[in-house]
Parts: C-alpha cells; sequence; structure tokens
C-alpha cells in the first residue's frame, strides 16, 4: 500500500488546468488524471484509488496498476507529489 | 451501470515562450479502416503486423501521373520499377494499366516474363546483367540500357555469335545541378564517354540503338534537374541524328519522383516542401521540344517511375506491445513491426495513425520495433495520443521498397494483402513458416549429433 503527499499550494481546476505558485509551472491532466490527482490530494492510497478507478471506468486491475505506475512515476518527475 | 470509457491517466506540462515557428503538432486522425475495410478486421483475418496495399490507390496514381505527362507531351509510355514493389499482384495492377516492365537484374528480367510480358516491352537496365540475361534479353528483343563499356562489348560479342541485333539504348548519367552527383551508372555526358559509346555502337551492325536514358537520382526535389537532365539528352539525340542521321524511338527520363513522405532532416511536411507532379512534367516535357525532329519521328518519352505511383498505395499495420518510460521520462512504444519489415524508415520520418478513437491528449514518444537490436527505431519522435497495449497504429506510405527490401531476423515476415477495388480483401503474399525458412538449410552430417 502506498500513500502520497501533494503540496498544499498547487491549484487544480476540475478541468484538469493544474498551476504550481511556487514554480509558475502549468500543467494539462486529462480526465482520469484530474480525477486521481485530486484523489491523492485528498490523501487517499493507491488501493482505494484502484477500486474507484475499475469500479468506474472499463478497465481490469492489472491494467490500471501498469498506468499508475507509469502516472506517478511522472508525477514525482515533475515533482508535484512525494511518497510517504 | 455502464462504465465510462477509459484512457490512461495523463498529465502534460506546458511550454511557455515562443511559437513554434512549424505551427502545432500535426493531430493524428484515426485510420480506422483502408479503402472501407475496417483495420481490425484485417487483422483479425491475416494477423498483425500487415501491409496492405490499396490497387483503388495505385490505379489512381498511375492514371493521375499517366494524364499529367500525356497533357503535356503527346507519346508517353509508363514503366513499372519492379525494384520498387515486385509483389505478382502489385506487377500485375500495373500491366493492367498499361505500364511496361523496368526490371534491373536477371531474377526481375525473368520475374517479368513469368507474368507473360514479352521481352520486348521489357526495360533491362543496371549495371549486372550476366550472360544468360543478355543472351535471353537478345534473343527476345528486350530493350538493353547498357551501363559500362565492358557490358558493351559483351553484348556486342553475344549478338555476333548469335547472328543477331540487340536492341540497345545507354545510360546517360551527367551533372544537373544537384549533389551527391549519380555518376556511378551509366556513361557520362560531360567527359564525352556518352558520345564515345553512342558512336561505337552506331556503327556496329549488330547493335540497334533505340533510345538514350537516364535516371538523375531518387526523392528528386528539384524540377530544374530533370529540366537540365532533359536537355541534355535533347542535345545527344540531336547529335545523333546530324551525324549519323540516326533517329531516336524513344527518349527514358528514368523515375526519381519523390512521394509524400517526409525525410528525415527536413522540418516541413513533404506535402509542403515538394513541387507539384504538374511542376515535375513541365520540367521533363519542355525540352524535347528543342529536339530537330519531324513531328511523325518525335520519340516516345518513357518514365519509370516508383515511389510516386506506389508508396501511398501502401500501409502496413502494427500492434502496440508494451508502453515504456525511457530514463528521461519520454515515452516510448513498442510495435510488433520493426526496421526489418520496414526498411524505409531508416529514411522516412513516416506518417504514423492510431486506428482506433482515442482521446485528445497527446504525448511525445518514440517508437521501436520489436527487434532486441538499438537502431530498430522506427520514429524517434512523434505526437501520438495515449495507447495501450493491443491498439493498433497504422503506418503510411509504405509502398515502396519495403516489400522488396524487407529481410527475414528473428522472426517471419508477415502476410501481404491488396484491398480490392471492390472492396474485397486478397492475400498476395502470405507469411513464411518455419518449415519454409529451414527448408533452405541443411546440416552436415557429423553435425547432426550433440544434446537434444
Amino acid at each position: 500500500m502506498a500513500k502520497f503527499s501533494v503540496p498544499s499550494n498547487l491549484a487544480v481546476s476540475e478541468s484538469g488546468f493544474l498551476f504550481v505558485p511556487s514554480s509558475g509551472e502549468t500543467f494539462t491532466l486529462n480526465e482520469i488524471g484530474s480525477e486521481i490527482f485530486m484523489m491523492l490530494k485528498k490523501g487517499s492510497e493507491d488501493k482505494e484509488i484502484f477500486e474507484t478507478v475499475v469500479d468506474s471506468y472499463d478497465i481490469d486491475l492489472y491494467t490500471f496498476e501498469k498506468d499508475f505506475s507509469d502516472f506517478i512515476t511522472q508525477l514525482k518527475n515533475h515533482k508535484l507529489i512525494k511518497e510517504l | 451501470m455502464t462504465k465510462r470509457r477509459y484512457e490512461r491517466p495523463v498529465i502534460t506540462k506546458h511550454h511557455s515562450g515562443f511559437m513554434n515557428k512549424f505551427g502545432n503538432s500535426p493531430v493524428s486522425v484515426p485510420k480506422t479502416e483502408i479503402d472501407g475495410v475496417a483495420v481490425k478486421k484485417l487483422t483479425e483475418e491475416y494477423g498483425s503486423p500487415l501491409f496492405v496495399i490499396s490497387e483503388k490507390q495505385i490505379r489512381q496514381n498511375y492514371k493521375n501521373l499517366f494524364r499529367i505527362f500525356r497533357s503535356r507531351y503527346p507519346k508517353i509510355q509508363m514503366t513499372w520499377s519492379y525494384k520498387t514493389n515486385y509483389l505478382n499482384a502489385v506487377c500485375s495492377v500495373f500491366h493492367n494499366e498499361g505500364a511496361w516492365a523496368e526490371v534491373v537484374s536477371a531474377f526481375e528480367y525473368d520475374r517479368a516474363r513469368k507474368l507473360g510480358i514479352r521481352g520486348e516491352n521489357i526495360i533491362f537496365n543496371g549495371p549486372d546483367k550476366d550472360e544468360n540475361a543478355l543472351i535471353r534479353a537478345i534473343e527476345e528483343k528486350a530493350k538493353i540500357h547498357i551501363d559500362h563499356f565492358d557490358e558493351l562489348y559483351q553484348i556486342i560479342e553475344l549478338a555476333e555469335k548469335m547472328g543477331k541485333q540487340a536492341q540497345v539504348a545507354i545510360r546517360v548519367n551527367m551533372d544537373v545541378g544537384i549533389y551527391p552527383k549519380w555518376d556511378r551508372f551509366g556513361f557520362n555526358y560531360e567527359n564525352g564517354e556518352a558520345t564515345e559509346a553512342l558512336r561505337r555502337i552506331a556503327i556496329n551492325k549488330n547493335l540497334k540503338l533505340i533510345g538514350l536514358h537516364t535516371h538523375i537520382g531518387t526523392y528528386m526535389m528539384s524540377t530544374e534537374a530533370y529540366r537540365t537532365g532533359a536537355s541534355k539528352l535533347v542535345h545527344l539525340a540531336n547529335l545523333l541524328k546530324s551525324q549519323f542521321g540516326l533517329v531516336l524511338d524513344y527518349i527514358d527520363m528514368g523515375g526519381g519522383l519523390p512521394s509524400y513522405n517526409t525525410l528525415k532532416g527536413q522540418y516541413l511536411q513533404a506535402e509542403e516542401l515538394l513541387p507539384t507532379l504538374e511542376q515535375y512534367a513541365d520540367a521533363i516535357t519542355a525540352p524535347f521540344f528543342e529536339l530537330n525532329y519531324s513531328s511523325d519521328e518525335m520519340p516516345t518519352l518513357f518514365l519509370e517511375n516508383g515511389r510516386v505511383l506506389i508508396d501511398d498505395a501502401g500501409f502496413l499495420i502494427t500492434q502496440v506491445l508494451a508502453n515504456k518510460r525511457l530514463s528521461d521520462g519520454k515515452r516510448a512504444i513498442i510495435i510488433d513491426g520493426g526496421v526489418n519489415i520496414l526498411f524505409t524508415s531508416f529514411w522516412y520520418k513516416h506518417k504514423i495513425s492510431p486506428a482506433q478513437q482515442t482521446s485528445v491528449h497527446t504525448e511525445n514518444a518514440a517508437i521501436y520495433g520489436p527487434l532486441c537490436m538499438n537502431i530498430d527505431c522506427i520514429r524517434e519522435d512523434i505526437v501520438l495520443p495515449t495507447l495501450k497495449k493491443g491498439d493498433q497504429l497504422v503506418v503510411h506510405h509504405v509502398g515502396a521498397y519495403n516489400v522488396t527490401q524487407w529481410m527475414q531476423f528473428i522472426t517471419l515476415r508477415p502476410n501481404v494483402v491488396m484491398v480490392m477495388e471492390d472492396g474485397s480483401v486478397e492475400l498476395i503474399r502470405k507469411s513464411e513458416d518455419l518449415d519454409y525458412i529451414m527448408s533452405l538449410e541443411s546440416i552436415p552430417a557429423k553435425l547432426q549429433t550433440g544434446v537434444k
């Protein structure tokens, strides 16, 4: 089980626009990326995110786990999250 | 409850600064069908990867090019460049449209003959024509385009022995203002070699000089180079008439017209960069009107185009095997078609489209083949939507040179199908199998023992 921390000053709009006030950087998230990021920001653990996504999207758990892992790597590379 | 359609989660960083002077990244429009046949259906039946050739596109390309030249010069004969794609079905479409065969080896000559093309309708080019091939070509009155003096004298000797007259032309190379100069094939114009060869042919009773030939290069982006080439051949033709009273049957301007594939190193798309076919035709045909020929003597203009007629009629359907991240975070996509079957990816930035509806979110990626070799890179950089394992991609403009230059390496070469004009699909070359590959080999008796 993994949990992540998201800097509290990050601003994310519902349409997936992400702004980092400290650096001025901006990003776009797609719909599902935006939902996952919101869950991470709320403090959800990976297991909870897996269940939510597999329940609401047409996707199997293994495929989503692979994509989630890739997404988390990108967020870490952009310094948008930290693993706790 | 109906579940929502899934796509991979994606985050894209915005880059501020000056706009890219070449505009936005091209949008990937899905290519879900080829001539009305669903891509998915094609691979369900014939496997992946799969080469698909469109009969309709070939015919359309042929008719278009013929019309463009015919409307500028009345006597045109198209010849199909076998080396570009010599699958029997492909050659048959061209022959059916009226093209003769342009071959560059005994292997290709024999292929054309097996397809029923008469020798007199075969242009025999290339630096390697072995003795048997030359005997056959002389016997069958093929149009032999002589490449060098050794070949010229070999033909003189053979024709004398056979008591026949060989139908010949010479290939002429010349400075047409491009770099690098294509001077390794044929006789040079500027240093006088070409006129010397013509003089020797003109006075030999066993040779009948019927034409002049040049092929100034490949993927030629300059119309002026063609104009120069045609002018120089016209000058030689005028010389032959004034010095020997010799009137040629034809002048062969070769091929080399580019397709709408973008070369590596080109910033702009080929469509934006290349002259139109009409401009090429203007440049090639205009010098013909400087011939000192009467109207009934005017020679036929032969064309040997390959790439421009077949490239956009060929597609390669592939499937995503895996997604990866490279060390710098860049996305890498591994597909089931490698450089061994897509030889042209070494010099083209092939257009590649997803074969299914995708999200609007895109990401820069590298596309690699399955070969377990570092050189197996299909595109170093391409903007594509998110793709998952099993998604399909269509590589465009692969009709030229791939199914002739492909190589069998660690796996078997795939099926090739043709989508016919009526929408039916025909298997025109089946995939090899292991038994076929191994049937060509043998193991020496002393090596037949060992660990089993």
